[in-house]
């Protein structure tokens, strides 16, 4: 059975259309990723799996159970963790555990075993109030409320934006150790570079899913030549080079400047045309997911 | 029921965590209590009064001497010169001049004499009609205390008068009634809904949302703190009223509870009702504040329903506020039974109904 089957589930607010017809499966056991810009829908599609949101069309079962149907019996298995901190900041570490336990009511001692790797490394901190927290033990308690009673399907919407770049890798691997116990796990980013760390990914763009499959899958999947190039004038060589013979796509990327090329793209000749500018290099690369991204959504 | 409770506590605990509110609630019914039946009050006193005396007779003083002796009038001035008197008007030194006029005592005793003039500053226009009643008053009596000195029938010991209920026509008594309701409406009817609000703006409602927990549970948990409090208001402002202003219930303490409870229920079910429409404290604030200023205005606590026009009476029907003002003012004065007042009950009641179930069918778990 797979923990997420969504069936062509489409949602608009007035006329603005958040969600296209949308269908997917996600096993159980699995941690899947939803990728995409700010915009793309990712939000909504978590509203409405959490039962937080009622589909225009369509429809999904989460661990087996109508979304629309059994959406008190889907609450009490799903955890959900919004991109917003929400627990409360007047009680404390120990309190909104206590309560978010008491809510579904289990003793903090059951689900211990699950939420102790995180848990344990803001225990110190339990009597602090949790608006005084800062920013990656915010998380980690938010993470231990949702899995405070041992829910078969987490939901982490941007659980990363606005974290610094060590506890970020951290989270990823608090993820991973869930993971091992059976927790389907369906997280959603606007960081390309994370996508590496799920089984499956989906990009998502505008309402609409553009491509599923596992990260390395989705690399494969692009089937140009890309190439880095750079030089001293960063903007002029751009400007240039998407006029140049056989450049399909060249934008900004970090340090360098990706070129994606079509079979008449010919490297000597390119490299002879540009010679005459300062320092500069160019050099086969490996696609990432962000440049199948920007390739699938110029389509 | 373990749930309900959790969220019981949890209430409490966020109440108790406020800076503020716990003093709030503690400190709101006493000192609404103890000022507001002190300064608000509708007894027009101190009303100035310039004398223009141009008589200058026994009469005229004895005028004189009466108004000075008024509790309600204290004279300010005497002079012989009209304008001067009423260039202290325009000023606002004095708020009345009573002019004698010339060879007045005189007249009357072999004629109709002209007449005594009085002029009012009518910009504040309750002082300007009390003033003027109490000084033709006190003048008649003064005219009148001289008229019997000379016949033998005493003309005031033909009347006798008598304040039913409320014998010292004091105004606090009628007030008193009026703050307890007020009391209810702002913490009963305010309270709730920021506390809704406040977590719909900070967010966790959404958390909750995702909880099995169900409309009700959640509304009550939000309302019965709230209860308690209101509860706790009561018991407190009779409490005040008994002691600092020797007011106590004529008819029974349970009645007085009961209509409280059930417009305690009724305020607070209104107040989750607005909160579930609105999405900032600024939106709450300002639609509550609509319907309290229609409730504290037109519900009868200030002004008696009685001098509305017809229309209003009738809209009045629809304020809950006015059942619970005609209860309390009657158990308290007159001892009115819970029999008697069961039309009023009954309104109450179903305004309790109404708006507590309103308020958990519009909370939405899904947005």
């Amino acid at each position: 059975m797979n923990a997420i089957e969504i069936h062509n589930l489409s949602k608009s607010y007035g006329k603005v259309q958040a969600l296209k017809n949308i269908s997917f499966e996600v096993q159980q056991g699995e941690l899947f990723g939803l990728i995409g810009p700010d915009g793309a829908g990712k939000s909504t599609l978590f509203r409405l799996l959490t039962t937080l949101l009622n589909p225009d069309e369509g429809s999904a079962k989460i661990d087996g159970l109508d979304m629309v149907k059994d959406y008190r019996l889907i609450r009490s298995r799903v955890g959900y963790m919004p991109g917003r901190f929400s627990l409360y900041p007047d009680l404390s570490v120990e309190e909104n555990l206590q309560f978010f336990a008491a809510l579904f009511g289990v003793k903090i001692e059951d689900s211990y075993d699950l939420i102790a790797p995180i848990y344990s490394q803001i225990e110190p901190f339990r009597t602090r109030k949790a608006g005084k927290l800062s920013g990656g033990m915010k998380q980690k308690l938010a993470l231990s409320c949702a899995l405070i009673h041992r829910p078969s399907v987490l939901f982490l919407d941007e659980p990363t934006t606005g974290v610094d770049a060590v506890s970020r890798n951290e989270f990823w691997d608090m993820l991973a150790t869930l993971k091992t116990q059976g927790i389907t796990i369906f997280v959603s980013t606007p960081y390309m570079d994370e996508a590496s760390r799920c089984d499956r990914i989906a990009l998502c763009n505008e309402g609409s899913i553009l491509s599923i499959d596992t990260p390395q899958g989705i690399v494969q999947h692009f089937d140009a030549p890309i190439y880095g190039i750079r030089a001293n004038n960063m903007l002029a060589l751009l400007e240039s080079a998407r006029n140049a013979q056989g450049v399909i796509d060249c934008y900004p990327s970090g340090e360098w400047h990706h070129l994606v090329a079509n079979t008449n793209f010919d490297v000597s000749k390119f490299e002879s045309e540009f010679n005459h500018m300062d320092d500069f290099i160019i050099k086969s690369i490996e696609p990432t997911i962000e440049d199948v991204f920007i390739k699938l959504m110029k389509r | 029921m373990k749930v309900f409770i959790a969220l019981l506590q949890k209430e409490f605990l966020q109440i108790r965590r406020n800076s503020f509110l716990p003093r709030l609630i503690i400190a709101f019914p006493i000192l609404v209590m103890l000022l507001m039946p002190l300064i608000m009050t509708m007894d027009v006193r101190n009303v100035n009064i310039a004398i223009v005396d141009l008589d200058h007779s026994s009469t005229s003083h004895r005028i004189a001497s009466h108004i000075n002796a008024s509790e309600y009038l204290s004279l300010a001035q005497s002079t012989a010169e009209y304008p001067l008197a009423l260039d202290a008007l325009k000023h606002g030194d004095i708020d009345i001049i009573v002019q004698i006029p010339n060879n007045f005592e005189r007249d009357m005793t072999i004629s109709t004499p002209e007449r005594i003039s009085i002029t009012a500053n009518a910009v504040n226009a309750t002082k300007g009609s009390m003033g003027l009643q109490y000084t033709v008053q006190t003048i008649a009596k003064a005219l009148a205390e001289l008229q019997c000195e000379k016949s033998p029938i005493n003309v005031q010991e033909l009347l006798t008068v008598e304040n039913r209920y409320n014998p010292t026509l004091n105004y606090r008594y009628y007030m008193i009634p009026a703050l307890m309701i007020i009391l209810f409406i702002l913490i009963c009817g305010f309270l709730p809904a920021l506390s809704i609000v406040g977590e719909k703006e900070s967010g966790t409602i959404e958390q909750i949302n995702v909880t099995p927990i169900s409309k009700l549970t959640f509304t009550l948990s939000k309302l019965v703190p709230y209860w308690i409090i209101g509860l706790f208001v009561v018991t407190v402002a009779m409490i005040v009223a008994r002691l600092v202003y020797g007011l106590s219930p004529v008819g029974s303490v349970a009645t007085i509870y009961f209509g409280a409870i059930l417009f305690i229920f009724t305020i607070s079910g209104f107040s989750i009702t607005i909160a579930n429409f609105s999405d900032t404290m600024q939106q709450t604030m300002f639609v509550m504040f609509f319907f309290v200023m229609i409730f504290m205005l037109l519900s009868g606590l200030l002004t008696p329903i009685d001098s509305m026009p017809q229309w209003a009476q009738r809209f009045t029907l629809l304020l809950p506020p006015r059942y619970l003002v005609e209860i309390l003012r009657s158990v308290y004065l007159k001892g009115t039974t819970f029999i008697e007042l069961w039309p009023n009950f009954v309104a109450l009641g179903i305004f309790a109904i109404f708006f507590n179930t309103l308020a958990a069918l519009t909370y939405k778990k899904q947005a």
